[in-house]
C-alpha cells in the first residue's frame, strides 16, 4: 500500500498496531524499494519463484497490522485500480469472517471536519471512548442505561443501518459494530435533552 | 525555441500540441497523431504582420480578425479552409507550412489537446491558441493508479485553469484525465467560464462534493458533467440539490464514481427537469426501486448506469417491487448498460428487453457466473463493448463468442486480483472470443494461465486488433500447457495485427519477445512491460526497433542504463517514459539528462534510498518546452 489516497489523515490516523509498527505506510513503501535492489541481480534466478517475500509487501486490503498476509503480494500488481480491488475485497473479506478493517466517519459537533476510525480495532465499548476521546481531546462520561452519559457534554451517538440514531452502548459491542454506518458525537443542549427522557 | 534542422528521420524538436478528436470515453488512450516528422523553424513569438489578429476585444467575446490590409486577403482565405480542419495532426501539420499558415491556424484551432501537461506552459499554450473553445488535459502517467507514484506527485489543474480563466473566458469544455483538481479550481472555473457546458474528469482526484456543488450551481450552460474513475471526496454536501432550480441543458450526467450517498428526491426531480438527458449514471447509493422511478421519468436514456441494482435495506421481503423489467422495455432508446454495482443476480433478467439494441454492456461490477449470464448475452447481437469479471468463466466467454459477432472492445477483469487466486478463464475463454468475435479491437484480459497457441489463434483470427493487453497475473509465468515463455503468442500478435498501436504484455518473456516487438511492432505507440525480459537487449530491441513509440512503461524488469541510453535517438518523439524497478542508476539516468536538455528527467527518491545504492528506483521522463517544473515536491529529484 505505497501510496493511498488519504493524503490528510495519513499522519494523524489512529491505530493500535505492534509496538514498532506504527508507521505502516512507510513500512509499505520500504520494500518496494528493497525489492529493486534485492531482485535486480536475481530476477532471472527468481524467474521461476513466485514467492518473493523479500520483494513483497501486504497489498490493499491488508492493513499490514493484524497479521502477515497470506501469501505476499507486490505493489500495484496485478494493475487493477484500488476501487475495484476494494469492491470485491470488501466481500470477500465478509465470506471469510475476519473482516480487514471497517472505517466509519465520527463527527464532533463543532468540530471543523470529520475524522475516520476503524472500529475493528477495538474490542469493547470503553477502549472505543477512550480513543475518541484521545482523538478530539473531549471527555465523554459515564455510560448509564437509564441517563445515557453523566458527567460531560458529549454523547456519543451512531446511525444504524436503517438511519436512525443511536445512542452508543445500548445493543452489545458485537451488534454494535455490525450496524454502525457512522459516529456522531453530540454536544451541548441536545445531550441533555436526551437524558431527560 | 529551439530551431534545429535535421533530417526527416530524426525529429528533435517536440510538438505536443496535438488535437484529440472527442470521444465519449476517455479510458483508453487512443490519440491518433503522431509527433509531427518535419522540421519546425517558425518563431512562436515572432508575428510581424500588423494583421491585430492577436488582439482581443474585450474579455467577453472571441477577439473579431480585423485587418484591411492586402496580406491579409490571403489569410483570410486561409482561415476559412483551416477551420475545417477538425483533426489535431492535420492542424499540426498544416502549421508547420509557413509562417502565416502558422498563425492562421493557431486563430482557427478550437480544440486544445495536450498529452503531457508539463510539455508545454499555460502561458505558451494559451499565447499561441488564443480562440480556444475546449481544452483536454492529460497529467500523470498511468502506473500512478496502481498506487506507483506517490501522492502530491503533480499534474495540479490551477496553474491551466487560472491561465485559462484570462485567455479564454469563452472556454465551453474542459477534459482532463489524471490532473490533481481541487475545489478551488472547479471554483475558478465555475466563476471564470460563463457559456461552460462540459466538464468530463477522468481518473482525477483532489476534489471534492463541495466542488461539484459550485460547478453544479454556478455553470447555467452545463450539459455535460461526466465523472469517470475519479476519486471524489465525501464533503457531506447535497451537490445535486445545486442544480438550477428550473429545467436544465443536461444531457450528461455520469456520477458513479462518487461514492457517497445522494439525496434522492433531488435527484429524481433533477432528472424530471432535464429533458434533454441522454446519459445517466447513478451510483452504488441509489437502489433498484429508486432506480426504477427515474427511468419512467426519463425513458429518452440511451446511456444508463443503474447503481447498485438491488433493493435498498428497508425494502420488507416479499414487499410488492415494481416492475423492472417494464421500465426497461419502455427505455426504448437505451444503447449503453453499466452499473451493477451490487447486484442481486436475480434482477438481472429484468435487462433482458433492451439486449437486443445494447451496443455496450458493462457488468465488470456484477459477480454473477456464467448460468446468469447466458440468458442475458443471448439477446446482445448488436454487442460492441463488453466489460466483464472473470466470475462468468471461460464457459460464460463461450457464450459471448457464440452470440456477440459485432464486438469490438472485450474486457475481462478479475473477481480476485491476487497473483494466486484461482483464475476461472484462461486461454480457453480466450481461443473461444478468438473464434467467435471476428471483428474484435481491442482486448483487456485478466487471467491466471495462458497458452502461446491461444494468443496465437488471436493473432490470426482477429487481423483488426488495435489494442492487445493480456495480464496474467502470476508473475513471469510460462505457457502452462508447453511451459515455455510467453514469447512467441506476444511475438504473433505484433507479427499479425498490422493495426497495433497498443499493447501490454505479461507471463514469462524472454528478449526473444522483445526482438519480435522490435522487428514487427512497427505501429505500435504504446507498450506496457512488467517483470519481463532477460537483459538490456531486449529494451534496445524496442527502442531501436518502434519508431512510433510513444508511450513506454516498464517495471521490475532488468533493463539499466545501456538500454535507457540507446533510445536517445528516440526520446524526443516520445510523450513519456516511465521504468520503475528495473537497474537504472542515477549515473545512467544524469546522463541522459545531459544529452537531452529537452527532456524533464524525474528521478523519485524515498527516505530508504540509502539502502538502495545507486539504483533508481523509478526514472519518469518525458519531453518539454518548458525545462524542470517548479512545483515538483521533495521526493522528486529532476536531473
Amino acid at each position: 500500500m505505497a501510496y493511498e489516497g488519504d493524503l490528510n489523515l495519513k499522519a494523524t490516523e489512529l491505530r493500535l498496531g505492534l509496538p514498532g509498527s506504527d508507521e505502516p505506510k512507510k513500512q509499505a513503501s520500504a520494500p518496494s524499494i528493497r525489492s529493486n535492489k534485492r531482485a535486480s541481480p536475481e530476477i532471472a534466478e527468481e524467474s521461476r519463484t513466485r514467492s518473493n517475500s523479500s520483494a513483497s509487501i501486504a497489498e490493499n486490503g491488508d492493513r499490514g497490522i493484524d497479521e502477515p498476509p497470506a501469501k505476499a503480494q507486490v505493489v500495484g500488481w496485478p494493475p487493477i485500480r484500488s476501487y475495484r480491488k476494494n469492491c470485491f475485497q470488501t466481500k470477500q473479506n465478509d465470506a471469510e469472517g475476519e473482516g480487514a478493517c471497517m472505517y466509519v466517519k465520527v463527527r464532533v459537533d463543532g468540530a471543523p471536519y470529520l475524522r475516520k476510525i476503524d472500529l475493528k480495532v477495538y474490542k469493547s465499548y470503553p477502549e472505543l471512548l477512550k480513543a475518541l476521546e484521545n482523538m478530539f481531546k473531549l471527555t465523554i462520561g459515564e455510560y448509564s442505561e437509564r441517563e445515557g452519559y453523566n458527567g460531560s457534554n458529549y454523547s456519543p451517538t451512531y446511525e444504524d443501518k436503517e438511519g436512525d440514531w443511536m445512542l452508543v452502548g445500548d445493543v452489545p459491542w458485537e451488534m454494535f459494530i455490525c450496524s454502525c454506518k457512522r459516529l456522531r458525537i453530540m454536544k451541548g443542549s441536545e445531550t441533555k435533552g436526551l437524558s431527560c427522557l | 525555441m529551439v530551431i534545429s534542422k535535421k533530417p526527416r528521420s530524426q525529429n528533435h524538436y517536440p510538438n505536443p500540441n496535438f488535437m484529440r478528436e472527442d470521444r465519449t470515453e476517455m479510458s483508453e488512450d487512443d490519440d491518433r497523431s503522431s509527433p509531427s516528422d518535419s522540421v519546425n523553424t517558425i518563431d512562436s513569438c515572432s508575428n510581424k504582420t500588423t494583421s491585430g489578429s492577436t488582439s482581443g476585444s474585450g474579455p467577453s467575446s472571441i477577439p473579431e480578425y480585423q485587418a484591411p490590409y492586402p496580406d491579409q486577403v490571403l489569410e483570410n482565405v486561409l482561415e476559412n479552409v483551416l477551420c475545417f480542419l477538425t483533426s489535431r495532426r492535420d492542424r499540426n501539420a498544416a502549421s508547420l507550412v509557413c509562417r502565416s499558415w502558422y498563425r492562421v491556424e493557431a486563430l482557427t484551432r478550437s480544440d486544445l489537446f495536450i498529452g503531457n501537461c508539463y510539455a508545454v506552459s499555460p502561458r505558451r499554450a494559451t499565447s499561441r491558441f488564443t480562440r480556444i473553445r475546449s481544452v483536454t488535459l492529460k497529467g500523470k502517467p498511468r502506473f500512478a493508479d496502481f498506487n506507483l507514484m506517490p501522492p502530491n506527485w503533480g499534474a495540479h489543474f490551477a496553474p491551466w485553469v487560472s491561465a485559462m480563466a484570462k485567455a479564454y473566458p469563452w472556454l465551453e469544455k474542459v477534459h482532463l484525465k489524471r490532473m490533481t483538481v481541487t475545489d478551488e479550481d472547479l471554483a475558478v472555473l465555475a466563476e471564470s467560464f460563463f457559456g461552460f457546458k462540459e466538464l468530463v474528469l477522468v481518473c482525477c482526484d483532489g476534489f471534492g462534493t463541495n466542488g461539484l456543488a459550485v460547478v453544479a450551481s454556478r455553470c447555467r450552460q452545463l450539459r455535460v458533467l461526466d465523472l469517470i474513475e475519479s476519486e471524489v471526496s465525501d464533503d457531506e454536501v447535497d451537490w445535486i440539490s445545486f442544480f438550477p432550480e428550473s429545467a436544465t441543458c443536461l444531457e450528461s450526467l455520469i456520477f458513479d464514481c462518487v461514492d457517497c450517498p445522494i439525496n434522492f428526491d433531488a435527484l429524481e426531480r433533477l432528472v424530471a427537469r432535464s429533458l434533454s438527458l441522454k446519459k445517466l449514471r447513478l451510483n452504488r447509493y441509489v437502489s433498484i426501486g429508486q432506480l426504477h422511478r427515474l427511468m419512467v421519468r426519463a425513458p429518452q436514456l440511451t446511456h444508463l448506469g443503474t447503481g447498485s441494482f438491488r433493493p435498498s435495506e428497508d425494502v420488507a421481503q416479499g414487499e410488492q417491487e415494481p416492475d423492472y423489467t417494464s421500465a426497461f422495455a419502455a427505455s426504448k432508446s437505451l444503447v449503453c448498460l453499466s452499473g451493477f454495482r451490487d447486484i442481486i443476480p436475480d434482477y438481472l433478467t429484468a435487462i433482458y428487453p433492451v439486449c437486443a439494441s445494447l451496443t455496450s454492456l458493462n457488468l465488470s461490477y456484477a459477480n454473477i457466473n456464467a448460468e446468469q449470464l447466458k440468458p442475458i448475452i443471448g439477446n446482445c447481437h448488436k454487442l460492441q463493448i463488453f466489460w466483464v469479471l472473470d466470475s462468468i468463466c471461460d464457459e460464460g466467454l463461450q457464450a459471448v463468442a457464440a452470440t456477440c459477432k459485432e464486438l469490438r472492445e472485450l474486457r475481462v477483469f478479475p473477481i480476485d486480483a491476487r497473483e494466486d487466486s484461482e483464475g476461472p478463464v484462461s486461454e480457453v475463454g480466450l481461443q473461444a472470443i478468438s473464434e467467435g468475435c471476428r471483428k474484435l479491437q481491442s482486448i483487456l484480459y485478466f487471467c491466471q494461465r495462458m497458452t502461446n497457441a491461444a494468443v496465437i489463434a488471436m493473432s490470426k483470427n482477429c487481423p483488426d486488433l488495435v489494442v492487445f493487453r493480456l495480464c496474467i497475473m502470476g508473475r513471469h509465468r510460462p505457457d502452462h500447457v508447453t511451459g515455455e515463455p510467453m514469447d512467441e503468442g506476444f511475438g504473433a500478435i505484433v507479427m499479425n495485427c498490422k493495426k497495433l498501436t497498443r499493447l501490454a504484455v505479461s507471463g514469462l518473456l524472454t528478449d526473444r519477445a522483445f526482438n519480435y516487438f522490435g522487428r514487427y511492432g512497427k505501429t505500435v505507440r504504446t507498450l506496457s512491460v512488467a517483470f519481463a525480459g532477460d537483459s538490456d537487449m531486449a529494451l534496445k530491441y524496442v527502442l531501436e526497433g518502434c519508431p512510433r513509440l510513444q508511450k513506454l512503461e516498464i517495471r521490475d524488469s532488468p533493463f539499466g542504463d545501456a538500454a535507457l541510453l540507446s533510445g536517445r535517438h528516440h526520446y524526443y518523439n516520445m510523450r513519456f517514459l516511465w521504468m520503475s524497478s528495473c537497474k537504472l542508476t542515477s549515473g545512467g539516468c544524469q546522463q541522459i539528462a545531459q544529452e537531452l536538455p529537452h527532456l524533464v528527467v524525474e528521478v523519485f527518491n524515498h527516505e530508504f534510498d540509502e539502502d538502495m545504492g545507486n539504483f533508481v528506483n523509478t526514472l519518469y521522463m518525458y519531453r518539454s518546452l518548458e525545462g524542470p517544473r517548479d512545483d515538483a515536491p521533495k521526493f522528486v529529484s529532476i536531473l
